[in-house]
């Protein structure tokens, strides 16, 4: 009798379908009306990284505590985003399995194990930043550059395609997007002389639909920014997730340094699209505009942060702009349908930024370039922020960015060019003289700060005494969640930056906090060490 | 016939023997063969062999010729040495039988070419001078039965035969619902094990072994399990794990679900849910499904 009734129960499966629902990228798009999902690296496509659940907020954040850990078996760094859907949390360990668990206690349903090719390569970490999910499917990028497929219900591989050569120093790091029925991801490897793209994928069956060269071939516009052959392996890498605006259908990456990082006498020019935001069509891959934020960098400025787009009233219009607080140590605010620079500035101690030309480019104070002469960079190589996501809430209107103040002195050591280091383009670490990352104590801090998108200007800070590589993750609760190096796991007042609430994780925060609900009750998580932890208020 | 039904005897022998098989090949590796040659005449294998001798006595009593027998022997007889293969052969050539340098059943690889009377002779009497024993207790009868499973290691006994793979895939998604429960290439259900990779992972003698007794042997990964919630119906699915305080697994809706024990008023293991296709396709089905399965293996199918 269990048999049958096993097999009516199957029987009728077949006639009634799955009654949990499919993610379509209808979901996705609208994924602000499901807060108790989150379906995108940054929650929503416009990256604001805003939760609108508010069972934790100022009033009851004091109630907040530790519901669950789940360690991962990896000692790499934990920089994923988890991808919440109905109660299941998706997220991955590092460098390539991808787990799913409940949501609600931690407990692991199952895991896929990807074995990267030992010919992976990456200049700073086995890691992965996250997933992407349409339909019933999960996708990930590799550190030996493939893209997969995976059954969300069965942990099952679906396919596996191969992006690029693991053995030509791509990889794949960054969580993917998921546009229409496409699937879209960039490359990494930019430190060691790749020649980025970014890539799309027909979702069903993992065939390429289209390649933008971050870096132009000879014949098409910007080639001649390079100095001879150097485009071929400019870097110019891909590893963080895309903004997409649905109404102009322009999807939004900011790209990486040139290659060789520091020595920018092999390749002269202004190095395009390195460390730009380029706006692609997400149908075609066509490049409609860009904005490149340092020319002829030659201090490792990646533009790899995530562009978050927002509707405001820019000084007394309403326009829609992009904010970009940028690795170089400069805020900007773009108009994201034409990329107009409609204002920069400095947010960190700055000393190389001379203002805009009247097409806005970056204009450098004369002298401040990387030679044999020592110089004081503020900010130094490390820049004033990575990868680390910001937030931005449309309750108070602030832009959250969670960075760094340093400064260093830079010079170049013996003949360039020479040997290049470890990786065929990378400039070879004894050939640039690195000061110390920081000076003093003045410069020696990590902060969280919101800013106003109309100046620019600070509204309030939280220091932090070590550096910071965490996102921020603002709420409907008027909260902003953030952390550190440390491993505090904070909770900050959003119109104030008043700390309320800090939780000792035992471990680096090197992610960017998410939160989801699963029966009405708010979770927060935050990747700390090699763990996942997720916070909720207290049952009484 | 003998065999056509599996004897209550046998059917103990199953899942549980797997494990302890493996048990066995470690203990090979570490303590070396010595220790190998004489755990087949003890323990469970021993159990089996007690079971043997009644089967023997009958086959001499009706008068058959054992030759006669395995040259017409059936699925069922191939079952049989399978499972005398098991408990008495694979200590020492493995499961797949390929853990003896220079010999690899599962390819159809021996030291030389070998009728199958010299293998059964081998069978029985073993190898003078080397570690291959001889079997005192095994009548020639079965030796054959174990030879007729050698030989189907490579492809399986009926799909050997003239299983067709096209009206296999049409018996597989048509009249053997076998998609009610099992997924290809993203099609049909998530409940059972997926099967697109089927044929890279299991031979077609193991193949035909599940469709006709699906519960003969059932991987850890694919087992049903059934929680009664206090204040619920009861819940059946396939098991992804449990601990002391939950229970998860994927139920027959497809879902990912998780149940505290607490919340539980019992739990607990599932018969698998499979039936046999026994009764239900003709061997010449059985034949064409199996024949479809050997052919999955992830790329485009039939």
């Amino acid at each position: 009798m269990r048999m049958i009734s096993s097999r009516l129960a199957l029987a009728a499966l077949v006639v009634c379908g799955p009654l949990n629902a499919q993610v379509t990228f209808e979901r996705i798009l609208n994924a602000q009306r499901e807060p108790e999902n989150w379906l995108s690296y940054s929650g929503t496509l416009t990256n604001q990284r805003h939760s609108l659940l508010d069972q934790v907020n100022t009033s009851t954040v004091d109630a907040l505590e530790l519901q669950w850990v789940w360690q991962t078996r990896s000692l790499e760094k934990f920089e994923a985003t988890a991808l919440v859907v109905d109660g299941i949390l998706y997220t991955v360990q590092a460098p390539n399995d991808v787990v799913a668990l409940d949501a609600a206690t931690g407990r692991i349903f199952w895991t896929y194990h990807h074995e990267p090719a030992p010919e992976a390569r990456l200049c700073c970490g086995r890691v992965n930043r996250g997933l992407a999910i349409l339909g019933d499917t999960l996708y990930m990028g590799t550190i030996d550059a493939h893209l997969l497929a995976i059954d969300a219900k069965s942990g099952k591989l679906l396919w596996d395609t191969v992006v690029a050569d693991a053995a030509e120093f791509y990889s794949i790091t960054m969580a993917p997007n998921v546009i229409k029925d496409k699937v879209i991801v960039g490359t990494a490897g930019g430190d060691m002389g790749i020649r980025g793209y970014i890539a799309a994928f027909d979702a069903k069956t993992g065939e390429e639909v289209w390649r933008f060269y971050t870096i132009p071939a000879p014949g098409e516009p910007g080639n001649d920014t390079w100095s001879g052959d150097s485009w071929r392996e400019g870097g110019a890498a891909v590893w963080n997730a895309a903004a997409y605006d649905p109404e102009t259908n322009l999807a939004f990456w900011g790209t990486g340094n040139p290659a060789p990082d520091w020595d920018g006498s092999v390749r002269l020019g202004d190095n395009l699209y390195s460390n730009s935001v380029v706006a692609l069509d997400a149908d075609t891959g066509e490049l409609k505009w860009y904005y490149q934020f340092t020319p002829h960098d030659e201090l490792d400025y990646d533009s790899t942060q995530v562009p978050v787009l927002v509707d405001v009233d820019w000084r007394g219009t309403p326009r829609k702009v992009m904010l970009w607080a940028n690795r170089n140590g400069i805020m900007y605010v773009l108009d994201r349908v034409t990329g107009e620079l409609l204002f920069g500035k400095p947010y960190v101690k700055h000393n190389w930024w001379a203002g805009f030309d009247e097409k806005g480019r970056l204009r450098r104070v004369p002298g401040m370039d990387v030679t044999r002469e020592p110089k004081l960079f503020h900010p130094h190589v490390h820049g004033a922020i990575n990868w680390a996501p910001p937030a931005f809430s449309p309750r108070t209107g602030l832009y959250y960015v969670s960075h760094w103040e340093n400064s260093g002195i830079v010079a170049i050591e013996g003949e360039f060019p020479q040997a290049v280091g470890i990786h065929r383009r990378q400039t070879a670490m004894g050939q640039v003289n690195l000061e110390p990352f920081f000076n003093n104590d003045e410069e020696a801090y990590g902060v969280i700060r919101a800013y106003d998108p109309n100046t620019l200007d600070p509204v309030w800070e939280h220091r932090m005494a070590d550096i910071t590589w965490a996102g921020v993750l603002s709420t409907a609760g008027d909260l902003v969640f953030g952390g550190g190096r440390e491993g505090y796991f904070l909770a900050l007042d959003a119109r104030t930056g008043e700390l309320l609430w800090r939780a000792s994780l035992g471990g680096q925060i090197n992610s960017a906090p998410m939160s989801y609900s699963v029966d009405g009750r708010q979770f927060v998580a935050i990747a700390a060490g090699s763990a996942l932890f997720a916070f909720a208020l207290r049952e009484d | 016939m003998i065999g056509k039904r599996l004897p209550s005897w046998r059917r103990h022998s199953r899942s549980t023997d797997t494990t302890e098989l493996g048990f066995r090949i470690r203990l090979r590796s570490r303590m070396g063969m010595l220790t190998l040659i004489l755990r087949p005449f003890s323990g469970a294998m021993g159990a089996d062999l007690k079971g043997i001798i009644p089967i023997v006595l009958l086959v001499l009593a009706v008068g058959l010729a054992p030759h006669a027998l395995a040259q017409h022997s059936t699925a069922f007889d191939i079952e049989d040495g399978r499972r005398v293969y098991e408990a008495s052969c694979a200590n020492c050539h493995g499961p797949d039988g390929n853990l003896i340098a220079g010999i690899d059943f599962g390819h159809g690889v021996y030291r030389r070419p070998f009728s199958n009377e010299e293998l059964a002779d081998i069978i029985v009497a073993g190898i003078p001078s080397t570690p291959m024993p001889p079997a005192p207790g095994m009548s020639r009868e079965q030796a054959f039965r174990v030879v007729e499973y050698l030989r189907s290691m490579p492809t399986g006994r009926v799909a050997a035969a003239e299983g067709d793979p096209r009206r296999g895939r049409a018996v597989f998604e048509g009249k053997g619902e076998c998609l009610d429960c099992h997924r290809v290439d993203g099609v049909g259900s998530r409940v059972g094990p997926d099967l697109t990779r089927i044929g890279l992972l299991r031979r077609a003698g193991e193949l035909e072994r599940s469709l006709l007794d699906p519960a003969a042997e059932v991987q850890p990964e694919n087992r049903f399990y059934k929680v009664t919630p206090k204040n619920d119906e009861p819940v059946t699915g396939r098991l992804l794990n449990r601990d002391t305080f939950t229970v998860q697994l994927i139920d027959t809706d497809e879902r990912l679900r998780l149940f505290q024990v607490a919340d539980l008023r019992d739990h607990g293991f599932e018969e698998t849910p499979m039936p046999s296709v026994r009764d239900k396709l003709s061997l010449q089905e059985i034949a064409d499904v199996v024949s479809y399965l050997s052919s999955l293996r992830g790329e485009a199918t039939p």
